[in-house]
């Protein structure tokens, strides 16, 4: 047979094909340009579920069951557009949020701000290493041996690793968050319900029949009171100076800047799956068991074993563990950055210990005092976290502030600088989220008996 | 002396001993003198503010300053974008320390007081980066000036001396007022250079590229990392980043325009002279990571006949890139391969000496299709400098040199 009109077909082909094959190629550089870029926002909003964000969801499935669902949807996009503003800054100056808030506002306001972001991460960076110790009793391993390795661990990864090497761990890292949909599969969960809690509550009673499925919560201040302890958790002060220098650091800038827009979405949703999972896999157990008292987040991991089985606690307790050593590595770190670069010192893992001395001993002095400050015998730990608490809600308005005056400035942000809607809707939020958190530090400080059994906020 | 902290927001009072205001800046006018405090705003509430020339200031003291003038000979205030403010453009700014080649913070400056007849002029001394100018900026106003000082005097000092100091004024229209220019700069180490460079923000990076000659901007456009080359490329005329990207060596260029948007790419590639941009884009059609995206095309061949002298006086008289120059490649008569010659053979052999009888033994090469590891294994194998990279019918096509390996060895690290 001639080989000819074979070969002609296979050109046809060919020539067919092309089209598809030029597409794939154009898609295929898309996507290595977007996952260059990604990394900054995913990881940021990963580390909010910390070992403070777990137990507060935790505690909310416990108590309320799916009943407090509805606010993850708000609650991510308040985060996103707070990140979103951080991250544009960081493109378009190139300068962490310490460095712009020196430049514009002066010595004496940074190193006061800087100094309260001292002492709340240090509380941060307490609950974290605190979150390791109760993980690692879940497999009866005593905080005495956790603990150190944990801060040695910690310690090593960061001083011997290089920036991009870290980061990597990081991104991996947050696949293990995924422990908590197996856990919340094994708690065999009414999916239905769990869904139908996400929509807000006017919409919801427009649904047919959905008695059937969803009994309104009465809205007692306790209700309230773990509304807004769900929102103090999920955005935090430091997460802004984090993700403004990550973005920074990563080279990005205003070219590439809408892709970091899609890796902060990208890490938005994720936080608030991650927390959709853990508030069911509770709602599921121990909420139906009437379980509501848990002292912390290891406490909710091993109620889970009698419930819903072994596993599901072991798979609770991992992805405990895993949250806090996270937070616990990027919060001292990012702290040491901030004030180091803010006030003038010399900061970076690429130097060495003699040519930035205070941002070792920064770093160390962090991980040193946070994780020992949990081995003390008799500490008063539920008190140091509401006191680093109440200095988060103390912070938080404060900063958004400041984020918010920065991102209008023309002379910095030049075309970026927030449109009138996006203003609208950016002050409306970070408004809606000062009351929430100024309501929050008003009843931990007059009156904590209501939150007694209720939520230690961020812990 | 005194320091800028305090005499920012001192008492001004005029010859008649009455209380002007209050000083909200200070101003050195570069045209005049480029250290030398030439005006003081002095703000009055919700009055004009005045401004008190430098020959109209009588006493200076922390907290205090006094003028030899009325209030009535001070003339208004007139913003004046050619004056260079100390607290809006100086006081928690980042400046570039020539001398240490880094990026530092200002925390305060140390003024001299220079007596002329019947006035003090404050001269700018030292940019104070350090613990000292941090207190003294922390405390102002809260303890008294004698307790300040001695609390910094037991602080350990870091200064830098005015001379050293380069401003970063990202506008370029302001730049030219101010008389900035950044021939100190020029002077560092482009490695050093970019060091600094990646320090800044991005448009200030861009400030300093554009004020470089196309030779210095080139090299330290060749230490940054990549993805600052390309942006800070992508943000250039092309006319311009041609006429940089011509300075580069062309495995350099050819990575950079590698990284860079297919039309800024090809933008830049019409720019540049026809016979550089065909050797680049012959090294652009070799994957990244094989041993044709390592090559250089720029290397040294000569017939294998010649003498020592004879190839001594032909690199003398071509204009070749000294990083090149480790390695000469010979050719036979079908202008194939035939051997490779270390420079220090060559300025250790006799002068008539053939380079025939230099050669390094084996012949080692690749061809430009071979993996980056094959490369890596064979300059680890054979000690080299260089490696040839030959094409199918043994031609010499380019020249692997080994600070090429060691970038690729270390971003893998």
């Amino acid at each position: 047979m001639n080989a000819g009109p074979i070969n002609e077909t296979l050109e046809r082909w060919g020539k067919r094909i092309e089209p598809w094959r030029s597409r794939l190629r154009h898609w295929s550089r898309r996507i290595v340009v977007i996952l260059a870029v990604m990394g900054p926002g995913v990881i940021t909003a990963n580390v909010d579920n910390d070992a403070g964000g777990i137990y507060t969801y935790s505690l909310a499935g416990a108590q309320f069951g799916y009943a407090t669902l509805w606010s993850l949807i708000p609650m991510g996009f308040a985060l996103f557009v707070t990140m979103e503003m951080c991250s544009r800054m960081g493109a378009v100056t190139g300068k962490g949020l310490s460095d712009l808030i020196r430049e514009e506002f002066g010595f004496r306001v940074t190193f006061f701000l800087l100094g309260t972001v001292l002492l709340v991460n240090l509380g941060n960076v307490l609950a974290e290493f605190a979150g390791v110790a109760s993980a690692m009793e879940v497999f009866g391993v005593s905080k005495y041996v956790s603990v150190p390795v944990g801060a040695a661990l910690v310690w090593l990864l960061v001083v011997r690793g290089s920036y991009e090497r870290v980061e990597k761990i990081f991104l991996a890292v947050c696949f293990v968050y995924v422990a908590y949909v197996f856990s919340a599969v094994l708690a065999k969960p009414n999916w239905l319900v769990a869904a139908l809690n996400l929509l807000p509550t006017p919409v919801l009673q427009k649904v047919p029949h959905m008695q059937r499925w969803v009994t309104p919560v009465p809205l007692t201040s306790g209700y309230l009171l773990m509304v807004a302890a769900l929102v103090g958790t999920t955005i935090a002060p430091w997460q802004h100076f984090y993700l403004q220098s990550a973005v920074v650091e990563k080279r990005v800038g205003p070219r590439q800047y809408r892709h970091t827009r899609t890796d902060v979405l990208i890490g938005s949703v994720s936080c608030m799956v991650t927390a959709f999972f853990i508030i069911v896999c509770t709602a599921a157990t121990l909420h139906v068991a009437g379980q509501g008292k848990i002292e912390d987040a290891g406490d909710a991991a091993q109620a889970l074993a009698p419930l819903a089985g072994r596993f599901a606690s072991a798979l609770f307790a991992i992805g405990l563990l895993n949250a806090s050593l996270f937070a616990a590595s990027i919060l001292p770190l990012s702290t040491a950055y901030v004030i180091c670069e803010g006030l003038g010192f010399e900061a970076g893992l690429d130097r060495k210990v003699s040519e930035a001395p205070i941002f070792y001993w920064l770093y160390t002095a962090l991980i040193v005092v946070g994780g020992g400050l949990i081995l003390l015998p008799g500490a008063p730990l539920v008190k140091i976290a509401v006191l680093s608490q109440v200095a988060n809600g103390v912070l938080l308005p404060i900063i958004l502030i400041f984020i918010l005056l920065l991102v209008n400035r023309r002379e910095l942000m030049g075309e970026h600088t927030n449109s009138r809607t996006y203003n609208v809707v950016a002050w409306a939020t970070s408004v809606a989220m000062i009351v929430l958190t100024l309501a929050l530090l008003y009843i931990s400080i007059f009156l904590p008996e209501k939150i007694q059994g209720i939520a230690v906020p961020g812990m | 002396m005194l320091h800028a902290t305090e005499v920012l927001g001192a008492e001004a009072y005029d010859v008649n001993g009455n209380f002007v205001g209050r000083v909200r800046e200070m101003y050195i006018v570069p045209a005049e003198q480029l250290n030398r405090v030439a005006r003081l705003l002095l703000g009055r509430g919700k009055y004009r503010p005045l401004v008190a020339r430098y020959d109209q200031v009588a006493f200076v003291a922390p907290g205090t300053i006094k003028l030899n003038a009325d209030e009535m000979a001070l003339e208004p205030f007139r913003p004046n974008e050619a004056w260079l403010a100390v607290r809006k453009d100086l006081l928690d700014q980042q400046v570039i320390d020539t001398n240490g080649r880094k990026v530092v913070r200002v925390n305060d400056i140390d003024l001299l007081e220079q007596r002329t007849n019947g006035s003090v002029e404050m001269r700018l001394s030292r940019v104070d980066v350090g613990l000292p100018g941090a207190v003294r900026r922390l405390l102002q106003g809260l303890a008294s000036p004698s307790v300040i000082r001695r609390i910094q005097e037991k602080l350990p000092p870091r200064n830098i001396r005015w001379e050293f100091i380069n401003l970063i004024e990202p506008d370029p229209m302001r730049r030219v007022k101010l008389r900035i220019d950044h021939t100190k700069l020029a002077k560092l180490h482009p490695a050093d250079l970019a060091d600094i460079m990646e320090k800044l923000s991005a448009t200030e990076r861009q400030s300093i590229i554009a004020s470089l000659d196309e030779e210095t901007a080139a090299e330290t456009i060749s230490e940054l990392d990549k993805r600052l080359q390309a942006q800070i490329v992508e943000k250039m005329d092309p006319e311009k980043a041609a006429d940089i990207i011509e300075e580069m060596a062309p495995d350099a260029a050819a990575d950079l325009l590698a990284d860079l948007s297919p039309e800024t790419s090809r933008e830049v590639l019409q720019e540049m002279p026809r016979e550089e941009a065909q050797e680049v884009r012959e090294l652009l059609q070799f994957a990244e990571d094989s041993a044709g995206g390592m090559m250089n095309t720029e290397f040294v061949f000569v017939g294998e006949a010649a003498t020592r002298d004879e190839v001594l006086d032909w690199v003398r008289t071509h204009d070749y890139n000294v990083e090149q120059l480790d390695t000469v490649f010979l050719t036979n008569q079908e202008m194939a391969l035939s051997g490779a010659v270390p420079i220090a053979r060559l300025l250790m052999a006799a002068p008539g000496v053939p380079l025939r009888e230099l050669k390094a033994e084996p012949l080692v090469y690749v061809e430009p299709e071979a993996g980056e590891k094959e490369v890596f294994e064979l300059f680890d194998k054979y000690n080299l400098r260089s490696l040839a990279v030959t094409d199918k019918e043994g031609h010499p096509v380019g020249s692997i040199t080994v600070d090429d390996v060691v970038t690729r060895l270390r971003s893998r690290l």
